[in-house]
């Protein structure tokens, strides 16, 4: 059986989209809730190598994908999160599952403000100091 | 009693090229924490490429990174082209094998300049000497067919902006037939030699769960046994239709590091000589007009590893939003595990070995933690190194009488 | 003319900072050094401390958190000290005018006496600009 059908088996319906632009590019998107439990999934049981998240600003929500790799077939699978709250975005970390996670966990959360529950060290990582509170670069509203 | 002492390295340091800062705990001679800080070389690329059209941002991720000038350029169109429908689909068939080419090209430079900083970290500045020496002339074959010796310009969204010509072709060849003898040299010199032997064996160990964990990529992770290279995982350009192996290690000290990138530099002679045999003749480029809506991602082996582009476009002459990853933001965050436990004189040349785009310090300064005086600055941390090379080398010649 | 400014000419001992460049000028700079165009046999040399320095090469657009270190980097300079822009960064700051993270340039910063333009500016232009600074910092008596 192969990863694809794993994932959508173990996941089921907590898997709100999928969508495949080609062979090796696939998009799913889950809830903010489970994405502990599927980056846990990918991880750790199937064995896939953690590439990076990004994340941006839409209109409606503040989104972050974590893109996975499986290095044997060359398939890239990226998770997509929305977060609607843009006041007070919050979303787990990922961090306590594998250490990779924790310097661009960092990095969204300077850059857009997203707050990582759980994370262990969440400071600047990039900015500097004298950066104003509060202002986040790659939000579209940003003063600077 | 323990008695910790705080080693700052960083932010500038007069042989590494850009700047970043480390904190060192030290604990007599063992490093036992590290604190790393980055950002002292950002510049807001990401949001810069918000405001500058598809054709633009090629230039603009040039500036990323020198020594990968192409790796990031690459990595963002094919990004694009994974938009429009794949590289394959979309780009000529010579405009291909010319961008393998160039990208093999830059592999050969930047491992070669890496090999230099490491000799120069050892106390080896002949080997640092020659390394540079023999860059050059893959630098001149750049100028020749770029040209310019580095931000080569050669990508474009569905192509390249230059043909190699026909009378470049065994120039190319000659200079790759000049550099493979000093490769052959570089290998001897290193796997041969017992004095850098002793002093790279067990720096700086990752071991192969540590680097699955930290998620690391390219060079840093074959040398840990870990079986990737995005070259062959996902080929791009003409990667899977010429004949090379990847390059796995086992050890993941400085010693695999090293010998993988050296082997690695035969690879790439080999894949070029091949592109220069195979390649046909025809367009280089395939004039793209528009950027339909959609995201794609491109990944590119650079020198350091897997370097990954991800853009969204919405059917403007703008991305809406570009996200990089250069290989070293996940490598340098595992020099904590890397060089927690080794010993200070190892530490310069651990953090070193990951092939950092960055420059660690010039007021490298050692601070005694009670009373915040400085002890040691940069330059010293490095001669501590090179210290330590000598006395190996003491002690190899005394049994040797 | 300052005649310690003057014997700074002889054998110039240069501290490199990189502000925010993308490495290709801070190689460059290197390059000068190694065989092929070797600035060593006239003296000149790249050293670790800049209070042994005579003159700083600056790489790179300056962003906020490189900035207060160069200005502590320059006030620990011996002075004279001679400043020096290396690429387009540092002379304009290039592509990286509108960023956010990027606020002033140099010249507002440091006062420079030198700059070389080029992205990145080859080793002979760095060398050439060199050679010019010392001939006229000689010819000004």
């Amino acid at each position: 059986m192969d990863i694809k059908d794993k994932i959508r088996e173990k996941l089921g319906a907590k898997i709100i989209n999928w969508q495949e632009n080609s062979p090796r590019r696939i998009y799913f998107e889950v809830k903010k809730e489970d994405i502990f439990e599927t980056a846990k999934f990918l991880f750790k049981d199937l064995g896939l190598r953690f590439s990076i998240a990004s994340g941006m600003e839409n209109p409606a929500s503040l989104e972050i994908l974590y893109h996975f790799s499986n290095d044997n077939t060359g398939e890239f699978y990226s998770v997509r999160v929305h977060i609607e709250d843009k006041k007070n975005p919050a979303i787990d970390s990922i961090t306590p599952i594998f250490v990779g996670a924790e310097w661009i966990e960092r990095e969204i959360w300077e850059m857009l403000g997203i707050n990582f529950i759980g994370h262990p060290n969440l400071k600047r990582l990039l900015l500097a100091e004298d950066w104003p509170q509060g202002q986040y670069p790659l939000r579209h509203n940003h003063e600077s | 009693m323990s008695h910790k002492v705080i080693v700052p390295i960083g932010p500038y340091h007069p042989l590494q090229e850009e700047p970043e800062f480390f904190q060192l705990y030290v604990d007599g001679e063992r490093v036992v924490d590290i604190d790393i800080i980055i950002g002292y070389n950002h510049r807001g690329i990401e949001q810069l490429a918000e405001t500058k059209h598809f054709d633009q941002v090629a230039f603009l991720v040039e500036r990323i990174c020198g020594i990968c000038s192409s790796s990031h350029p690459y990595a963002y169109v094919l990004a694009v082209e994974d938009i429009l429908g794949g590289e394959r689909e979309v780009v000529p068939e010579r405009a291909l094998y010319i961008r393998t080419i160039i990208d093999e090209l830059q592999r050969l430079h930047s491992h070669l300049l890496w090999l230099g900083l490491a000799g120069h970290f050892i106390g080896y500045n002949t080997v640092w000497m020659w390394a540079w020496k023999y860059r050059e002339p893959v630098l001149d074959c750049f100028e020749m067919i770029t040209g310019n010796r580095q931000n080569y310009a050669m990508f474009k969204i569905g192509g390249v902006r230059r043909d190699i010509k026909d009378e470049d072709i065994p120039v190319l060849k000659k200079a790759l037939d000049e550099l493979v003898p000093a490769i052959e040299m570089f290998r001897g010199a290193v796997m041969d030699d017992p004095v850098i032997k002793m002093r790279l064996k067990e720096a700086g160990t990752l071991t192969k769960q540590q680097a699955i964990d930290w998620c690391v990529v390219g060079p840093t992770a074959r040398a840990s046994g870990i079986n990737i290279d995005i070259r062959r995982d996902e080929p791009y350009g003409v990667t899977d239709r010429v004949n090379w192996s990847v390059i796995i290690e086992n050890d993941g000290d400085v010693f695999a590091k090293t010998i993988v990138r050296i082997l690695e530099m035969n690879e790439s002679v080999h894949i070029i000589r091949q592109c220069l045999e195979k390649m046909p003749k025809g367009k280089i480029d395939a004039d793209i007009k528009d950027v339909p809506p959609g995201e794609g991602i491109g990944r590119v082996e650079a020198p350091r590893g897997e370097c990954f582009h991800y853009i969204r476009s919405d059917g403007t002459n703008r991305p809406v939003r570009l996200k990089i990853r250069a290989p070293s933001f996940m490598n340098v965050a595992s020099d904590k595990v890397a060089a927690v436990g080794g010993t200070i004189s190892d530490a310069a040349l651990t953090l070193a070995a990951v092939d950092p785009c960055y420059c660690c310090t010039a007021r490298l300064a050692v601070i005694d933690k009670p009373s915040n005086k400085k002890i040691m600055n940069g330059w010293d941390l490095v001669k501590l190194s090179q210290e330590k090379t000598e006395k190996l080398k003491q002690g190899l010649s005394d049994t040797g009488k | 003319m300052d005649f310690k400014l003057k014997a700074l000419t002889k054998s110039i001992w240069v501290f490199h900072v990189s502000a925010g460049s993308c490495n290709n000028c801070d190689i460059e700079i290197l390059d000068c050094l190694t065989p092929r165009f070797d600035l060593e046999r006239f003296g000149i040399q790249l050293i670790g401390s800049v209070r042994h320095a005579d003159a700083i090469l600056i790489t790179g657009a300056m962003n906020r958190k490189s900035v207060p270190r160069m200005k502590k980097i320059y006030e620990q300079a011996p002075k004279p000290c001679v400043v020096v822009a290396v690429g387009q960064c540092a002379l304009s700051r290039h592509m990286f005018r509108f960023s956010y993270n990027v606020k002033e340039p140099l010249d507002n910063i440091l006062p420079v006496d030198l700059y070389i333009p080029g992205c990145p500016p080859r080793p002979e232009a760095i060398i050439d600009g060199i050679v010019k600074l010392v001939n006229k910092i000689r010819e000004n008596k």
